[in-house]
């Protein structure tokens, strides 16, 4: 017996569906094909020195991702110092000290930060916190300055402190036109720490309230419950939360652009430096001959890369956290 | 006893100083975000007047920006909605765990998390390097970042429709698919509804996939096969330039793009709550 007619649509429409879901792959896999194909010239020429060289030449065809790489992880990083212990002072207060209404409202209100676009942040940044961080620079040159000369008397005797010349000329010496890493990190502190805390609020939520009240009945301050039942508790999600933000950070484009001065070096916290999808955007246009667009891209693919292998870890630690919930 | 009291006061002390920062932590982000919006609107309207909505990029105006990017925003949506729903409904449908739906959905969380940039890129090596900047690439590289958003939000919503009203109507002898149609999707209505807002929000304010795709162009087209001109990537080009009537113009599609966005986010939930 034949089924009647409308059952066969069954068959058309889960077709359908499972072709739209192939599409997802099929999407991804020429991606990744069309990425290394267009960066095939580049992956030829260079090989795997590429992500270890620090030439980034145009004129003579040099090309290394060494600095772009370097720069992506460590604005990323410092942004995340910044925006770990805000986020976690947000989830807290949202969480805990709080009443649930007002809660609520602070947490739509942060939320309103995450929806407001990249380039807006970026146009900000350039107006507004640039200007601000040149006066920081400005303040620091003559330090800078000091401890330039100091350091000099100490070779000159002869001392062993001139081994710390570099890393304190690191944190201090700066080129006061606002365009630095330290611009870059504050911008990316700030486009992060909604997601961050929003998700550390999750995972905070998700901590059985027995064993709060349980410490709060022996007589536990707020500070205590915090340190020594929450955290413990919550670390794997906290941390799972602050990578999410890390992988977010690496791959955002436009408010970096604008901030960072695009210099493919990192020779200083206040000083310009680039990161690979600053370059990508800065440069890509305008790049000519096969040799500079392939390698461009082939920094886009490092950047893939990085930003996967962060989400796998991500995940990790989200799932191991979300296991440990439900246990209890 | 003395011993007690002086650590029941650094006790005390200490869970002061913890609150306080707390509360610091807070207030600082707030007054970032109203530092932002103020200086959006201060700057935005300086310039903002009737004119923008009459002229173009090049005489001053933002007419040719708005409509690009409504058009492939647009567009983008209307192609990556029903491919994400249509996805989603797979992932949640199909009875069986099998391998391709955990393919997929691991797919879908890489898509999710790739950077804009990359997707702009990867339009630009397929497309645009055989052809030359459209608007057509700018469409296709928003549907690919819209498409896991949508795929994500509504997956989450799909799974919280009732299963008892879906097996109700499985066994009134209902085809699965006019079940999915007509119970599960309009059961979810409002989720699915807020999951293409909202991925409508994020991709309006997206500039790095246009910049290779898309390109720019000074002035009013129409035309998909031609470069065509959208609010972030005029803003980014604007704001490097150095004369202030330009920078200016930047701030104000800023504000624009800004208040579009975060209406779009507010009504999105709206619409959610609405349902609760």
């Amino acid at each position: 017996m034949k089924p009647p007619s409308n059952f066969r649509g069954d068959k058309y429409f889960f077709g359908l569906a499972a072709s739209m879901a192939f599409s997802v792959l099929f999407i991804f896999i020429l991606l990744l094909a069309s990425l290394v194909l267009f960066s095939w010239p580049s992956i030829r020429e260079f090989g795997l020195s590429f992500v270890w060289s620090d030439q980034w030449n145009p004129v003579t065809n040099q090309f290394g991702a060494w600095a772009a790489i370097v720069g992506t992880l460590a604005t990323s990083l410092i942004a995340l110092f910044i925006a770990i212990p805000f986020s976690m002072g947000i989830a807290v207060l949202i969480d805990e000290l709080m009443p649930r209404k007002i809660g609520k409202i602070l947490a739509r209100t942060i939320e309103l930060m995450a929806g407001i676009p990249s380039i807006v942040y970026g146009i900000w940044g350039l107006f507004v916190l640039l200007p601000w961080v040149q006066q920081l620079q400005l303040k620091l040159i003559p330090i800078a300055n000091e401890m330039a000369s100091k350091f000099d008397a100490l070779a000159h005797d002869g001392s062993w402190l001139v081994a710390f010349k570099p890393i304190v000329m690191f944190f201090i010496q700066s080129i006061p036109t606002g365009s630095s890493v330290f611009a870059a990190s504050i911008i990316l502190a700030i486009m992060v720490i909604p997601l961050i805390s929003s998700i550390m609020r999750d995972v905070l939520a998700s901590i059985p309230s027995i064993m709060k009240e349980a410490a709060y009945g022996v007589g536990a301050t707020r500070w205590e419950v915090t340190k020594k039942i929450v955290f413990p508790y919550a670390a794997p999600g906290l941390l799972g939360a602050t990578i999410l933000g890390f992988g977010r950070a690496l791959g955002e484009t436009m408010a970096v652009t604008f901030v960072i001065g695009n210099v493919h070096s990192l020779s200083g916290l206040f000083m310009p430096s680039t990161t690979i999808s600053a370059s990508i955007a800065n440069e890509f246009n305008e790049a000519v001959g096969t040799l500079y667009p392939a390698a461009l891209v082939e920094t886009g693919l490092l950047l893939f890369a990085i930003t996967f292998i962060v989400l796998i870890i991500s995940r990790m630690f989200l799932k191991s956290a979300k296991s440990k919930g439900g246990k209890i | 006893m003395s011993l007690l009291i002086k650590s029941s006061i650094t006790r005390r002390i200490k869970n002061q100083l913890f609150t306080l920062f707390c509360w610091l932590t807070a207030i600082v982000s707030i007054l970032v975000l109203l530092n932002i919006l103020f200086t959006l609107l201060a700057k935005g309207l300086h310039s903002f007047n009737i004119e923008i909505f009459t002229h173009d990029t090049r005489n001053l105006g933002l007419r040719n920006a708005m409509i690009g990017s409504l058009m492939m925003t647009g567009i983008a949506i209307i192609v990556s909605a029903p491919i994400a729903i249509l996805t989603a409904t797979f992932l949640v449908e199909s009875k069986k765990k099998s391998r391709l739906v955990t393919i997929t959905r691991f797919t879908n969380d890489i898509l999710l998390s790739t950077p804009s940039v990359i997707v702009g890129l990867f339009v630009y090596t397929i497309i645009v390097a055989n052809t030359r900047f459209s608007g057509f690439a700018g469409i296709i590289a928003l549907s690919i970042i819209a498409m896991p958003m949508i795929t994500r939000a509504s997956e989450d919503v799909l799974y919280l429709v009732s299963p008892m009203l879906k097996e109700a109507a499985i066994a009134l002898g209902i085809p699965r698919w006019r079940v999915i149609i007509m119970i599960t999707y309009r059961s979810a209505k409002t989720g699915l509804i807020t999951a293409v807002i909202l991925a409508t929000a994020r991709i309006m304010g997206e500039s790095a996939p246009l910049l290779f795709t898309s390109a720019k162009n000074s002035f009013l087209s129409f035309d998909l096969t031609r470069p065509l001109e959208s609010l972030p990537v005029m803003i980014f080009e604007n704001a490097m330039q150095p004369y202030p009537n330009l920078q200016s113009l930047a701030w104000t599609a800023a504000l624009m793009i800004t208040v579009f966005v975060l209406l779009m986010n507010l009504s999105a939930r709206w619409i959610a709550r609405d349902k609760t």
